[in-house]
């Protein structure tokens, strides 16, 4: 029989692995469930990569309370576990009057969540601040600011195993049932054995809340739509810059954001789909972000993007009220004891994981006591990025570790050690994309061109597998239908 | 770090490099050196293991293995350092060039630096293809080196997308390993490929050629499953209604080379929007002096032997440049009718062989020099084909008035 686990977490997204990380500051057994192969498998991986504000966000909300948390926050956050990121203040420009009244709402909205260095500014600033971007005026947020999604997922996932979290990849939860004060959860094959669950599941969340006897929720799977740019275009945005955003539809409107790693994205669009992972993109709808694009970076040629793709937002506003509903992290023990539930985590639930997490196991601390885990160290490192490194730098990391001077992905400069790393430990890349988002190799502008063969035999070899179990992505993502040739020579 | 001094610095161990290297080294210039990445040099020619190089440069039909020992083992025998595991990161207009190896980083200062990076694959990004992003799409050079190099099979059921030579190879390839392929889409209504390797890969397997038809959307959540396919108007534009599902778990993209320009771009040569490589003058010099051009990294050729061709007159004027003897090239080139017109500077003192590709396909062409209104050279094309690269040879020049390279109907 499986042993007994004090906690499971559903989904280790951004949110799943922080709970699960904020667990482990407590003596307390924690396995962390993943329905996919790896990490990045959902809305943690695709998105806009924005640390937000928060004035956006109702008054009184947990969105709103939790999002200037996360944001105020968030440096320690990163500190402790090296993700990269960066406050580069955020333009919302508008130009007509209507545009006018409805950023000094925002301006109002944001005071009220106490969101720091907000204020209006003119065309000047505009142009000072960014000469590409055109608006009569704007709502300039000097708190937000890009990161790393990936990092800041892989960081909080690894931190939490390192703390003694298990991961288990491949294990999506079809049942539930609670038996002698324990949850029973069917999983991957097996059963896994919690005294609690942690609900984390994302675009699943309403799937899984009612599994575990928690009804009523219905998840609206709404899709965003992104371009990818060349790297050559960052220096054409140093700040994201949105247009004035329209409530109706409940997304930001189309807008473009340099990322930390110094492309820019043109995105995301705002439509409600049918199916939680409908990743799909569009032809009308790439035609119209290109079009937005070459408002603000005249002359972007189709041959400028580098990738397409979509991301899903969990959202628990349909899409006849629009806008946003509050995140619900909530206890229900009338109906599921046992249970911390976390619904509706959207947008910006990449800037208020760490605060979500903490209200969440919060919630787990009402009910028992939890008893400090006095060996829980709170700081995680990536391996040193080369292509950060200057001259000197790259010399003393080869002259350590000659794997450092071995190129292998040649647009992001990513060498056979970062590779090797982001193959290693616990949580070592099980996919081709799960490599890829660990240390960027294949995410340049040849899009692996060069390098997917040598990492896909890096990958196999860690994995020890055959060429037909190697996956791409997520389950059923086969690579190779196998050998060309047997190891006799016979084809 | 230390400096090393050099006479030329070679950026790339392909087609393009060796030959200049072998080149450069008969011509005395002996040091030298060439940077190449790979653990072996010889470029993508590795994992082309069909035969049909060599057919011009050497008279008879090689593998691409066999077409690079031709220079490799020449320059091994000569002992031209040939520094495998070297990337090269860095060129400055100066002509500092920095490169990481395992055994620590390599900086020359170098007199000059021949740029023979090669060319890399168009990715699905940059085409306007909605839909899902499964497994199952490759770039067909990609492919080819999964199959010939690490001995992968990359699948079963196989729509190729774009009529270029390496997806018409890769169309016979995945046949001959078992693969049943669908067809070739080629959004031009006339294929991009060599017409003997149409004949030699598509028409001898059966393999349907379909024109003025271009994959819109891929399907399927983790291995693909379809493409959508639709018919295109004069623009490139899908024609609504013309759509259909075609069944497929495999996606060969064979939709163009850029050329590998990276380094270029560090060291400020200014670039051809048209050739995707450096403007350079008719002795491939690139608008930085002393930094040159050869090969696929200059414009993307239709065969191996013609890199190498290149590079070995390139090698000529590196040589003549070494010596203080290279001549100003005041004369602008410009094409009409044609496209991808290189050099596009001349010296006026000497000849100078021109290369250009057709707009479109033209029978009964005739392509023609004219400076000053006169024609100072002409040479009728029975059948100009953007698949194949013209060359003409302007002479030695009176005026320094622009030259003109015109493709027109006899």
């Amino acid at each position: 029989m499986e042993p007994c686990y004090d906690v499971a977490v559903i989904g280790a997204g951004v949110i799943g692995s922080a709970v699960a990380r904020e667990l482990c500051r407590y003596r307390l057994r924690v396995v962390v469930l993943e329905r996919n192969p790896d990490l990045f498998g959902g809305t943690s991986a695709r998105n806009s990569g924005v640390l937000h504000a928060g004035f956006n966000n109702r008054p009184g909300t947990k969105m709103a309370r939790l999002c200037v948390e996360g944001n105020r926050t968030f440096p320690r956050a990163a500190a402790e576990l090296d993700v990269p990121f960066r406050r580069t203040g955020k333009l919302i420009v508008g130009f007509d009057r209507e545009d006018r009244a409805r950023l000094e709402a925002l301006l109002e909205t944001g005071r009220r969540n106490g969101v720091p260095e907000l204020r209006l500014v003119g065309r000047a600033e505009i142009r000072r601040m960014a000469p590409a971007i055109r608006g009569e005026f704007a709502l300039y947020s000097g708190s937000t600011g890009v990161l790393s999604p990936f990092q800041w997922n892989l960081g909080l996932a690894e931190n939490a195993a390192n703390n003694g979290a298990e991961f288990r990849f491949s294990h999506p939860v079809t049942a539930a049932r609670r038996e002698a004060g324990c949850w029973w959860l069917t999983a991957g094959g097996g059963t896994v054995w919690a005294r609690w669950v942690f609900n984390c599941a994302g675009l699943h969340a309403d799937r899984v809340s009612a599994m575990l006897g928690i009804p009523g929720y219905r998840i609206y799977p709404c899709r965003g739509e992104y371009f990818l740019l060349d790297r050559r275009l960052a220096d054409c945005l140093p700040l994201p810059a949105y247009p004035v955003p329209n409530y109706r539809t409940g997304g930001l409107g189309i807008h473009l954001t340099p990322t930390i790693d110094g492309n820019v994205l043109i995105g995301p669009s705002t439509e409600y789909v049918g199916a939680p992972e409908d990743w799909a993109t569009t032809a009308p709808t790439q035609a119209l972000l290109l079009e937005e694009g070459r408002r603000i970076l005249p002359g972007l040629s189709r041959a400028d993007c580098i990738r397409t793709f979509a991301g899903v937002r969990p959202k628990l506003a349909g899409p006849d009220k629009g806008g946003y509903d509050d995140f619900v992290i909530e206890r229900r023990d009338d109906l599921a004891p046992g249970v911390v539930n976390l619904v509706g985590i959207e947008s910006p639930g990449l800037t208020s994981a760490l605060p979500i997490a903490r209200e969440a196991v919060g919630l787990l601390a009402e009910a028992e006591d939890l008893a400090e885990n006095p060996d829980f160290d709170p700081i995680r490192r990536r391996p040193p990025v080369f292509r950060e490194a200057d001259e000197a730098a790259r010399a003393a990391l080869i002259a350590r570790d000659p794997d450092y001077g071995e190129l292998i992905c040649r647009c992001e400069e990513v060498t056979r050690a970062e590779v090797r790393e982001a193959l290693s430990g616990p949580l070592g890349a099980r996919t081709l994309t799960g490599l890829k988002y660990r240390c960027r190799a294949m995410m340049g502008r040849c899009q692996g061109g060069y390098c997917q063969m040598r990492l896909a035999a890096m990958l196999r070899e860690r994995l020890g597998c055959r060429p037909e179990d190697l996956l791409y992505g997520p389950e059923g993502s086969w690579l190779f239908t196998g050998k060309v040739r047997d190891d006799e020579g016979n084809g | 770090m230390k400096e090393m001094d050099k006479d030329v610095v070679i950026l790339g161990g392909g087609p393009a490099g060796l030959a200049a290297a072998l080149r450069l080294w008969d011509l005395g210039v002996r040091d030298l050196v060439v940077l190449e990445r790979e653990p072996e040099a010889g470029g993508v020619l590795r994992q082309c293991i069909h035969d049909g190089f060599g057919l011009t440069r050497f008279g008879e039909a090689l593998t691409g293995p066999e077409y690079a020992a031709r220079f490799l083992e020449p320059a091994l025998a000569r002992g031209i350092p040939i520094r495998t595991g070297a990337a090269a990161t860095g060129l400055t207009a100066g002509r500092r060039v920095t490169a990481v190896t395992r055994a620590g980083l390599l900086a020359y200062r170098a007199r000059a630096v021949i740029l023979a990076m090669g060319c890399r694959e168009r990715p699905l990004g940059a085409l306007p293809v909605a839909g899902t992003r499964p497994a199952g799409v490759f770039t067909a050079g990609v492919a080819q080196a999964y199959l010939n190099l690490h001995n992968a099979m990359v699948g079963r059921e196989a729509v190729i997308l774009g009529s270029g030579d390496i997806g018409l190879m890769m169309a016979r390839r995945l046949t001959l390993e078992g693969a049943h392929v669908r067809g070739v889409y080629e959004i031009l209504p006339y294929p991009s490929g060599l017409p003997r390797n149409l004949l030699q890969c598509l028409d001898d397997y059966g393999i349907p050629l379909h024109l003025s038809r271009t994959v819109t959307a891929l399907h399927g959540a983790a291995r693909l499953e379809a493409v959508t396919v639709a018919a295109v108007d004069d623009r490139r534009r899908p024609i609504p209604g013309t759509e259909e599902r075609v069944p497929c778990d495999t996606l060969i993209l064979s939709v163009g080379l850029i050329p590998e320009n990276e380094l270029t771009r560090q060291a400020g040569a200014l670039l051809d929007p048209s050739t995707g490589g450096p403007q350079t003058d008719q002795f491939g010099q690139t608008t930085v002096p002393g930094i040159f051009a050869a090969g696929n990294v200059l414009h993307v050729h239709d065969v191996a032997d013609d890199v190498s061709r290149e590079a070995e007159n390139l090698a000529g004027a590196v040589r003549r440049y070494l010596d203080g003897h290279l001549p100003p090239c005041p004369v602008a080139v410009r094409g009409r009718g044609c496209r991808q017109v290189t050099p596009g500077r001349l010296a006026g003192t000497e000849s100078a062989v021109l290369c250009f590709r057709p707009e479109r396909p033209l029978r009964g062409a005739v392509a023609e020099v004219i400076q000053d209104g006169r024609v100072l050279a002409s040479r009728r094309i029975p059948w100009a084909n953007p698949a194949q690269m013209e060359r003409l040879t302007a002479p030695p020049l009176d005026s320094r008035a622009p030259v003109e390279v015109v493709l027109r109907h006899d």
